[in-house]
């Protein structure tokens, strides 16, 4: 398959995430949106690790070329998986205090 | 057309689909199932690519633990009626427009970029396969692997300490 279908696929997945932050006030959807982000970046990194791994099996059908950007992804997988369990307590928080999850109430952290 | 293009254009209009209706969708809880149907074919791409234990960590971390955890925010919050205020229209057409246009000059520039000729292998190859990975996991990243877990005891404390009742 070729290499700029996942290119595009990926940066079409980026765009709905960031169109979802931009549009939506929930906090709950935008929370959503970021992890859609963190998905297309992923979805991406493991097409380019194939690709170069395709590039390095047709010389010697043995090589491991590739194998770190799985492992990246696998770290940003833990990386996210840290940080939806302190966002949805910030989210309940926030609930507990506010009594909604409308983004727009957060501006009162200026003050 | 060989199987496996058919199974990634099929793939590929799951996961757009599925990630325009998340942000579609009024009803936090429609959000959080489309975004299950999008993680189950991301982990579907995943499994063309033949990176078999990132497809099956996906569908463990993301499609099962994370989404879980939505599903019982939103109900224990009662949040499953359609709580949005009525917004401004002008903002949500100009959020679509900022959108849009990252999309544009992104592809834009990776029209032409000289990656055009190469390819992504797709179901042969075993650098995707458990016991690749874990060989270099624990022998070259076995230093970040367990640092990770001192991040998810920060995680779990902040955790506890935000969601306590204080």
């Amino acid at each position: 398959m070729a290499i700029e279908y996942y290119m595009f696929l990926s940066i079409a997945l980026f765009c709905v995430g960031i169109i979802g932050v931009l549009t939506r006030r929930n906090a709950i959807v935008v929370f959503m949106c970021i992890e859609i982000m963190l998905n297309a970046v992923n979805l991406l990194l493991i097409a380019f690790a194939k690709m170069h791994h395709g590039i390095a099996y047709a010389a010697n059908q043995a090589s491991t070329a590739g194998i770190d950007g799985q492992l990246f992804v696998f770290f940003i997988m833990v990386v996210a998986a840290a940080e939806v369990t302190v966002g949805l307590a910030i989210i309940v928080m926030l609930y507990r205090n506010t009594h909604s999850v409308n983004g727009n109430f957060l501006n009162r952290l200026r003050h | 057309m060989p199987i496996t293009q058919i199974l990634f254009w099929i793939l590929s209009g799951l996961t757009l689909g599925g990630a325009i209706m998340v942000i579609v969708s009024k009803n936090p809880i429609y959000s959080v199932l489309y975004l299950v149907v999008t993680f189950f074919a991301i982990s579907g791409h995943y499994i063309l690519l033949n990176a078999q234990f990132l497809a099956i960590v996906n569908i463990i971390v993301y499609a099962g633990a994370i989404m879980v955890l939505f599903l019982f925010v939103i109900m224990l919050m009662n949040l499953n009626k359609d709580i949005e205020p009525r917004k401004n229209k002008w903002l949500k057409l100009a959020g679509t427009i900022a959108g849009g246009s990252l999309l544009l000059v992104l592809t834009a520039v990776l029209r032409d970029t000289e990656l055009k000729t190469k390819t992504a292998q797709l179901v042969q190859g075993d650098i995707g396969l458990i016991g690749n990975l874990g060989k270099v996991l624990f022998k070259e990243y076995v230093l970040p692997f367990e640092i990770s877990s001192i991040l998810f005891l920060s995680a779990i404390i902040g955790a506890v300490v935000l969601g306590k009742r204080t």
